[in-house]
Parts: structure tokens; sequence; C-alpha cells
């Protein structure tokens, strides 16, 4: 069938089979691979993408489902060779050791700092809650976010 | 890498529409809102429906909180963030705040339904505990119009209710009444996931303080434990306190039948239906006096 959606503020049109997980649609047709998928059970997080503007994972939504919606993945973050403040947090502050996490986390934190520029410490937590990372302990991956809220005009010293 | 089957895809322009669909595909077509039960079940192969019908265009329609002085009235296509965002419908049912906060995590409830929620049915789902305890009804549409029917009578089972292949559930009503509050608590493994065990509790009090009605239901302690009418019966016409909720709660521990597994043994289980019922009552009185 055939579908048009938004990605990463470009529409896209692609003929796919209905059961299609946004995911694989992603990855494998777009050449997206920013988007991790790690898990079969919708509960890794490593999927994460904002669809219009929230986060939602995106192994457990058809690309069907998906057409006339605003898909942005972590490509979309830097813009103009310019890091995302968040990107530029999980790097001052190690908020990444192996990276599979990585994608889903900088999403699920540029969605939260959209709606909330000053979130605490557990409102980070909570926001990051539905993903895993087996590396760093969460810890820095906080401060990562909260250095971006401190800078939301990314790092100035360049 | 699990991947559903193939299937047929269309969606549902109008409730009708969605109805229609239904009745013309038959048994092989399945309604599909959030997606999060549905769509982990068919990659799993433990759904394989030929069709799906997605009724996401419909949430603009299907999602509201109406709060009316008698009753308040849901969308079954609201989502779960809706739910617990909504401070109006946690001023006079706080139950969903206690328990949208603790069901899945925040991706997921950006997507999960409150009628997906319910039509699930799964033991461990808290909705269908959160909707027993507040008394509410389920209004469920076919091609010949609508029905109301309870929750005792809308939840038949684990995975199984009222609605059959051609219907659909279109709005929950929960009835208010005066002097009442609620409380969910939730005792869970790890952020985001099902309830090891869950209680929720809804308490009215009569002009003298005396409990007037009261109504408790569990999640993820076996079949058929949304709700346990014995509690109502043992709390009408007692004085709210210490003693009350303890023998609400060993009613809990003893109506419950929570099974060993890798969440927790049948004994702790038992265990935490009593505790998080005397928790959740303790609360919700708390709540009644602090309006009052
Ligand atoms: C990682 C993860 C963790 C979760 N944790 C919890 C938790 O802690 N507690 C909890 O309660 N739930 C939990 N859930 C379930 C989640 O809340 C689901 O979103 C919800 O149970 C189903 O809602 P849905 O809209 O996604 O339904 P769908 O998956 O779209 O549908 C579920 C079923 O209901 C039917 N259906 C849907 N809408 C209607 C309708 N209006 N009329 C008739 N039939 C309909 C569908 O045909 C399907 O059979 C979790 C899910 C995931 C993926
Ligand atoms: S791939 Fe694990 S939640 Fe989507
Ligand atoms: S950095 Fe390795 S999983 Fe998070």
């Amino acid at each position: 069938m055939e579908v048009t959606l938004s990605v990463n503020g470009e529409p896209v049109t692609r003929d796919v089979e209905a059961r299609l997980l946004l995911v694989h649609f992603l990855r494998d047709e777009l050449g997206l691979t920013g988007t991790h998928w790690g898990c079969d059970t919708s509960n890794c997080g490593s999927c994460v993408v904002l669809y219009d503007d929230e986060p939602v994972k995106s192994c457990t939504v058809l690309t069907a489902m998906a057409g006339g919606h605003d898909v942005r993945t972590v490509e979309d973050l830097e813009q103009d060779e310019v890091l995302d403040p968040v990107q530029q947090g999980f790097m001052e502050c190690h908020g990444l050791q192996c990276g599979f996490c990585t994608p889903g986390m900088l999403m699920s934190a540029r969605a939260l700092l959209d709606r909330d520029p000053d979130p605490s410490e557990d409102v980070i937590r909570e926001a990051i809650s539905g993903q895993i990372c087996r590396c760093t302990g969460y810890a820095s991956i906080v401060r990562s976010v909260r250095w971006a809220a401190v800078h939301p005009e990314g790092r100035s010293e360049a | 890498m699990q991947v559903p089957a193939p299937i047929e895809y269309e969606r549902a322009t109008s409730v009708e529409h969605a109805i229609g669909l239904l009745t013309r595909l038959g048994d092989e077509a399945r309604l599909i809102a959030g997606g999060h039960s549905l769509l982990p079940m068919m990659k799993l192969r433990l759904a394989n429906p030929e069709y799906l019908i997605d009724i996401n265009d419909l949430h603009g329609q299907l999602s509201y909180i109406d709060i009316g002085a008698t009753r308040v009235r849901i969308g079954a296509m609201t989502r779960h963030r809706e739910l617990l965002e909504s401070v109006a419908l946690a001023e006079v049912c706080p139950i969903f705040r206690d328990a949208e906060r603790v069901i899945a995590d925040p991706p997921v409830r950006n997507r999960g339904t409150l009628g997906g929620a319910l039509c699930q049915a799964d033991p461990s789902e808290d909705l269908s505990s959160v909707c027993t305890t507040l008394d509410a009804s389920c209004v469920i549409r076919g091609r010949d119009g609508e029905r109301v029917v309870s929750m005792d009578d809308f939840h038949r089972g684990p995975y199984e209710t009222a609605v059959r292949h051609d219907e659909m559930l279109i709005e929950v009503r929960i009835p208010m009444r005066p002097h009442g509050s609620s409380a969910y608590a939730k005792v869970d493994r790890r952020a985001g996931d099902w309830a090891v065990a869950a209680a929720g509790a809804a308490l009215w009090l009569d002009e003298h303080g005396t409990i007037a009605d009261a109504r408790v239901g569990l999640a993820a302690v076996g079949p058929n434990t949304t709700g346990i009418p014995a509690i109502s019966e043992a709390l009408r016409g007692r004085a709210p306190g210490e003693d009350a909720w303890t023998e609400a709660a060993a009613i809990a521990e003893a109506a419950c039948r929570p099974v060993t597994d890798s969440r927790g043994s049948a004994d702790y289980k038992r265990h935490l239906a009593g505790e998080l019922t005397r928790r959740t009552l303790r609360t919700a009185w708390e709540r009644v006096v602090a309006w009052r």
C-alpha cells in the first residue's frame, strides 16, 4: 500500500507492506539507521522517535498508521552542522558509552525540553523511564539533559 | 526479529464506518487503537488478524473527558497521557492519576488508549480495576445502536469482554456521588513494568461520616478480581478507620488467586493484595476528609 508521511520535515511516499513497522521503514526503506531497534517487546525504547512532536516507540507503530503524521528522528537534531543542545550535553557529560540507547534518549530529552525547559532530575528520570540503558547507570544521562537545560543555546565557546 | 504476519489495513473515518467494516469483514478483522497491546501480540503471533481497522483518525471525536455533576464521561480513544494530565479528572477521580503515573512509560502512554486497555482485558491491566472500582459502565455501539453495560458485565475474564466482534467501545461513564474519593496503588519490579499486584479503592461517606459505600478492585492477582464485592458488603455502614481497612485487607487476601511467576510468589502477591487494599482505602478516606 502507498503511504505518505513527513520524516524530518520532508514528505516521503513509499509503497510498503501494511505490516511494516515504522522502525524498519525508517531504517531499511529510508536508510535512517540512527533510530535503533533493540527488542521485540516494546520495552527497550531505543526506537523512540518523535511522532507529532511526542516520543513514541517506533517498533510499536505500523508505517501505515504513521501516514499523514510527522516523524522526527535523531538525524534531524543536528542543524547546519551545529549539534542540538541535548547532543552537546551528552558529549559534555558523558551521557553515552556504547551509544545504543542514545538516539531514543536524545529524542525523549528533546521532547521533554520543548515542553519543560527547566526539568528537575526527577522529571528527567520519569521522561526516560521507558528506555533502557545498559551502560551508564542513567546518572550521566540525567546530567546531560540538565546540561542541555542550562545551555539552551548549546555550546557557546566555539 | 519478530514482525506481524501479513495484513490488510484500512482507516476508519467514522464510528459507523468502523462498525460497517467489522461487520463486512467478519471475525478476521480487528480494530487497532494505540496498538500497544495488539502489535506486541501480533509480533508474537498470538494475534493473527487478517484485517486491521485503524481507529486513530477518530481520536478527535472519541477523546474527551467530560465532567458533569452526576457523572464523568470519557471517550474510548482518550490516551493514557491525556488521562494522566487531566487536572479536572484528578480532582474528581484521583484514582486515575494514581494509576496512570504507574501504567507503562511515557512513550507507551502517548499511544495506548482507555478503550484499548479495557478491551484487551489483560488480567494485569490497571484500568479495568480502576473502572470497576469506580462502578463505571461502558457504552458499546453496534449496527443496531448502543448498549450500556456495567464493568462487571463488560469484563468477562482474562482477554474477554462483552464487546462482540462487530461492535466498538465508545465511552466509559463514571457515576459521581457526593463525599467520595478514590486511590490506586501498585507494586512493580521496575519503572514502567506491569504490576506484581495492584489495588484501587473508592469510598463514600454519609452525612455522619460513616461509610456509605466502598469498592475495591485488584489487578494481577487472578481472574475476576477487578472488583471484590464482599469488601463493599463488609464496609457499608461501618466507621472508617484501621479496623475497617484491616477487615477489607483480609477479604482481599482471601478473594484473590495469584500465581507464582517471575514477578513474585503467590504468597507475596497475596500479601500485597491485602496491604494495597488497606493503603488505598486509607488514602481514599484521607482524601474525602481533606476535601470536606
Ligand atoms: C511496554 C509496555 C508496558 C505496559 N505496561 C502496562 C501497565 O503497567 N499497565 C497497564 O494497564 N497496561 C500496560 N501496557 C498496555 C498499554 O497500556 C496498552 O496501550 C493498552 O493496554 C492497550 O491500549 P491500546 O490503545 O494500545 O490498544 P490496542 O493494542 O490498539 O488494542 C487492544 C485490543 O482492544 C481492541 N480495541 C481497541 N480499542 C477498541 C474499541 N474502542 N472498541 C473495541 N475494541 C477495541 C483491539 O481490537 C485489540 O483487540 C503496557 C504496554 C507496553 C507495550
Ligand atoms: S525496539 Fe525496543 S522498544 Fe522499540
Ligand atoms: S550507552 Fe550503552 S545502552 Fe546506553
